[in-house]
């Protein structure tokens, strides 16, 4: 028995010690530049084809060699991509990098396809270390030996780069405060251009080093992205050591989890973060983050529409009910999920934009209005009406509970631990299989007789979101929309007024749950049914996606941004082969050609008009 | 603003819309994974298109043009829903084709009762298809799990180990194929002991914390549904701790060149296993197509060539004896029909809409430094499938 917990153990360092070397990538870069690089997977999994492809040209016995010279060749391409990319963006509103950094993810998905081919490919095992070492009478692998080992050297290694060198000075200056190290001449520019490069480096050294056991494969960045956000907000964002603790606590509750309950691994990792977080706010090793200096917003100030403003909303309103008179299905079909996530983008915009809290796990209410629709249609006869009202609220439940938890934290935390939170619900989606189906999902939820038609759906979704979005802007300026707004721009302030900001972030939670809760209702009746990526990381970060595009610091952004990515991707998907390419392509370029999203762009020069009447 | 925004995005969309049928066409509407899993879908596609191909040159559909229209699902089956809205609505195709996982299996056969359009599906391998949520709409050509899993379990009762283990991804395919495999084992071999069980995340697995898990169980024999980067992962762990070391293991699908090939000279030596040994299968229908697919390609197989030059075949062998694209008479046309395909006769059976095509059965070995097949043999689906009164009572009422 003894001997099976040993080898579990080393089991479990190991698969810590590949896991560290990735999350303390991220860590770093995100200590310095605030950037949540999206696009880190996707460094480690480029760090996996370059190794292969240099062990494939030059050898086995190259091994070695072609690990660090992938890793040094992707890091000079993720220097290449800060630089062209990255820099244009630093100023522009917080998480529009991760935007970026997600269209490179998207074009890195389908470049990896064109270049290095679909099938998985497997790379030597290291010289040397192919075997295994006798333990305690339990056969380990030599090369996990190895990465045990290796661990605690490069944690060792970044230590004393981080504290005797000139650079590493720099790098905890910034971290520990950006601006001021700014004030003291350091040169930022070139800083943030190292501190990304050693980030990929790091990364793609991780995924050269998973050659010899793993298959290379184009899946892996998604794979290991997720993973490695947990186990840097565990450990305390910015922090490398808290991110050597987190993994090897992560790893080790894992294979140690697997002997009692076989199927954990799906959620362990996600329910270690939010115990985490529900007890030290800033992960293991984080340190509060300084509070904001008041960063005045250049946004142009929020006006509630005019009565022009609510007129030309009708005439549109009105000019879309009668569309159905002049398209055909297919595009009043397309309409309807156009919608749906407009619904959806604005629901989240609520508390992105007017509460300054990111959700990064707003697909949960999404997927729980979704599954509370085609459940309550489905085990209990609802019909259509009573359904979308019974999913409204599961949903909005859903958000009461998990917003009370959620609405203690801020920033990065708030949008991790909604992350955790979704990814809860997901698994349960996914494993209740008596109730949810599993896997499987819910089928044959169709809409009845007056909206089976695309033309009656259509107007039925139409009925739904306009008023819904009318609300929301309503809601945008009330009173209460301009405390909630009080509580992002200034806490303090805002609790100087007397506004209870916890109360009032926890109501917008729940009203944004509500508005993602009905748009997944009507989702479930356009396609007739309900699987668990309605409630999956994707969709969360497709509507992350919606707002940035539309443009976070304005009102109508978020419409907009739903209006385009969701008709832009349905239509590539239809049209290539290589959406995600020419997706991932069109963000890149929108992110710098216009900082501000769609909406926030094209304002700009009435805005000036404005200034100089 | 906003309203040119919109109206320009309106635009975009509308685009897209395409001309007419001309006249002397038969459409099909075909959906697959194809950005999700292109190591299936690309072999996939080359097999339609070669059968496309071939149809055409011998006529098409009683002299009508066969024209696949084909779309990406994204591996989401909500995209699977738009992608067949749109080959229904817009183009008006007269059948729906495709899919590979069960998922968007079960939502396009949904969607085709609900649009009343026929669906054949190529892979997807959930029982539910065909049975707890068939519909007389669906029919599906590949061996579905239940079929995997009682060649394996006709084998593994041979056996003389007692212990048993199982590995599986923790969703539906996995789980659906562990419990049919272990009903089957059980009623043939009471004494069998199921010993433990390790369910990793698809695509995520630990796999030396799984390997070491199920040694710790200290089973006589595994089974195994492990596959794609994940079985790369749990081989080359098992190796290099001795897992499979006098242990027999049982493994669904391995044999299959998507997944067997990639492993080259570590694939396993000794797993019973069902797949597609292309390399050694001498009948004359088998050496037909895979002539013509090298010819094409310059390219061997794999079994998605199979799959997809096979499920668009049976298509237009259906619209042949339809003479319509009326769904009632395709559906009439489709039930029994028999048709020859690459590994021998097929019938898609009345009783369940489920292809008779079988799968091959044998042991793993290493030739050359490369994973093959050996001691092989072909299992037809209809010795294994379960007999019509069977069946009827694992379909709701219509």
């Amino acid at each position: 028995m003894l001997q099976h917990l040993f080898a579990q153990g080393m089991s479990g360092l190991a698969s810590a010690s590949s896991l560290f070397l990735v999350a303390s990538g991220l860590s770093i870069v995100f200590g310095v530049t605030r950037t949540v690089n999206f696009a880190h997977g996707a460094f480690y999994m480029l760090g996996a084809y370059a190794a292969y492809t240099l062990t494939d040209r030059f050898g086995p016995s190259s091994f070695w060699v072609a690990v660090v010279a992938a890793a040094l060749i992707v890091a000079v391409i993720g220097a290449l991509v800060e630089m062209t990319l990255l820099r244009r963006i630093y100023d522009a509103p917080e998480l529009f990098q991760l935007l970026a950094t997600f269209g490179v993810t998207l074009m890195v998905e389908d470049l990896v396809l064109v270049i290095f081919g679909p099938e998985d490919l497997l790379g030597p095992r290291a010289p040397g270390l192919e075997g295994a070492v006798v333990l305690l009478g339990k056969r380990i692998p030599a090369y996990d030996l190895f990465l045990i080992a290796l661990g605690p050297l490069v944690l060792g290694a970044l230590w004393l780069l981080f504290h005797r060198s000139r650079f590493g000075v720099l790098v905890r200056a910034a971290t520990q405060d950006r601006e001021m190290a700014a004030a003291l001449g350091v040169n930022q520019k070139w800083l943030f251009t190292g501190v990304f490069a050693l980030g990929v480096f790091l990364a793609a050294l991780g995924g050269a080093l998973q050659m010899p056991r793993d298959a290379v494969n184009h899946g892996m960045d998604l794979r290991v992205i997720v993973d490695v956000f947990v186990v840097v907000v565990i450990g305390g964002l910015g922090s490398t050591f808290g991110a050597f603790v987190a993994a090897i606590l992560v790893s080790l509750l894992n294979a140690f989890g697997i002997l009692i309950l076989p199927k954990i691994s799906l959620v362990l990792a996600f329910l270690v973060m939010a115990g985490v977080l529900g007890l030290r706010p800033w992960g293991l090793f984080g340190a509060k983050p300084s509070p904001v200096r008041a960063v005045v917003s250049r946004a142009r100030l929020w006006r509630p529409l005019d009565g022009r403003g609510w007129f030309a909303a009708a005439i549109l309103a009105g000019a879309l009910a009668a569309a159905p008179l002049a398209l055909d299905d297919y595009a009043l079909g397309v309409g309807s999920e156009v919608l749906i996530f407009a619904l959806f983008a604005a629901s989240l915009h609520l508390l992105m934009s007017v509460g300054g809290l990111a959700s990064f796990g707003h697909a949960a209410y999404f997927g729980l209005g979704a599954y509370g629709a085609a459940l309550a249609a489905k085990a209990l006869g609802a019909h259509l009406p009573l359904a979308l009202a019974g999913g409204v609220v599961v949903a909005g439940l859903g958000a009461a509970l998990f917003g009370r938890l959620a609405v203690t934290l801020s920033g990065v935390y708030f949008a991790m631990l909604t992350l955790a939170v979704a990814q809860i619900v997901w698994s349960v989606a996914f494993q209740w299989v008596d109730v949810t189906g599993g896997d499987n999902g819910i089928v044959g939820v169709w809409p009845p007789a007056y909206a089976a038609s695309a033309r009656g759906f259509f107007w039925l979704t139409l009925g739904v979101v306009a008023p819904a979005l009318a609300a929301l802007q309503i809601v945008v300026f009330s009173p209460f929309g301009y405390a909630l707004r009080a509580t992002r721009d200034s806490e303090l302030r805002a609790e100087a007024l007397g506004i209870d900001r916890r109360q009032v972030q926890w109501a917008a939670f729940v009203i944004a749950g509500c508005g993602a809760g009905l748009a997944g209702g009507l989702y479930v009746y356009l396609k007739g049914s309900v699987f668990p990526d309605s409630v999956g990381i994707p969709l969360s970060v497709d509507g992350l996606a919606m707002v940035l595009i539309g443009g976070v610091e304005t009102v109508l952004g978020p419409i907009v941004g739903a209006v385009a990515f969701k008709a832009l991707s349905i239509w590539l998907i239809s049209k290539t082969d290589y959406s995600k390419l020419a997706l991932g392509a069109i963000i890149v370029l929108g992110v710098v050609a216009m900082p501000k999203g769609l909406v926030g762009s094209l304002f700009i020069p009435r805005a000036l008009v404005e200034k100089r009447r | 603003m906003e309203r040119r925004a919109w109206a320009r995005i309106l635009g975009l969309v509308l685009l897209a819309t395409p001309a007419g049928a001309s006249a002397g066409e038969v459409k099909i509407g075909e959906i697959n994974s194809y950005s999700a899993l292109p190591a299936f879908t690309e072999p996939y596609r080359k097999g339609w298109q070669l059968a496309l191909e071939e149809i055409n040159a011998q006529g098409g559909i009683n002299g009508d043009t066969l024209t696949v229209i084909s779309k990406d699902d994204a591996g989401k089956p909500a995209d699977a829903i738009t992608a067949a809205n749109e080959l229904v609505s817009k183009d008006g195709v007269a059948l729906l084709a495709g899919g590979f996982f069960s998922n968007i299996g079960l939502a396009l056969s949904d969607f085709a009762a609900q649009k009343k359009i026929v669906y054949l599906a190529g892979e997807p391998l959930t029982d539910a298809l065909v049975w707890s949520k068939g519909n007389r709409y669906t029919f599906r050509l590949r061996p579905s799990n239940y079929v995997q899993a009682a060649i394996l379990a006709d084998a593994a009762a041979k056996l003389p180990a007692k212990r048993w283990a199982t590995i599986a991804p923790n969703y539906e395919y996995g789980q659906s194929a562990i419990a049919a495999f272990k009903k089957l084992l059980s009623a043939k071999r009471p004494d069998v002991e199921w010993v433990g069980e390790q369910w990793p995340p698809q695509g995520k697995i630990d796999a030396g914390s799984v390997a070491e898990a199920i040694a710790a169980t200290n089973p006589e024999a595994i089974v195994n549904v492990e596959f794609g980067a994940d079985l790369v992962k749990l081989v080359r762990e098992g190796n290099t701790r001795g897992l499979f070391e006098g242990r027999s293991v049982v493994s669904f699908l391995t044999g299959e060149p998507e997944y067997l090939d990639p492993l080259k000279a570590e694939a396993p030596v000794g797993w019973y296993t069902t797949g597609y040994p292309w390399y050694g299968i001498d009948t004359p229908e088998h050496k037909a197509f895979i002539d013509a697919y090298k010819t094409k390609y310059n390219d061997y197989p794999r079994l998605g060539s199979v799959v997809g030059y096979e499920t668009i075949k049976a298509a237009a062998a259906i619209l042949a004896k339809a003479k319509s694209t009326d769904t009632d008479k395709l559906i009439a046309a489709a039930e029994g029909i028999e048709l020859p395909s690459p590994f021998g006769p097929v019938t898609f059976r009345a009783s369940d809409h489920q292809s008779t095509l079988g799968a091959f059965f044998g042991k793993t070995a290493l030739v050359d430094g490369k994973g093959v097949m050996v001691d092989f043999s072909y299992k037809s689906g209809a010795n294994y499938l379960p007999g019509d009164a069977e069946v009827k009572a694992l379909r709701p009422a219509e």
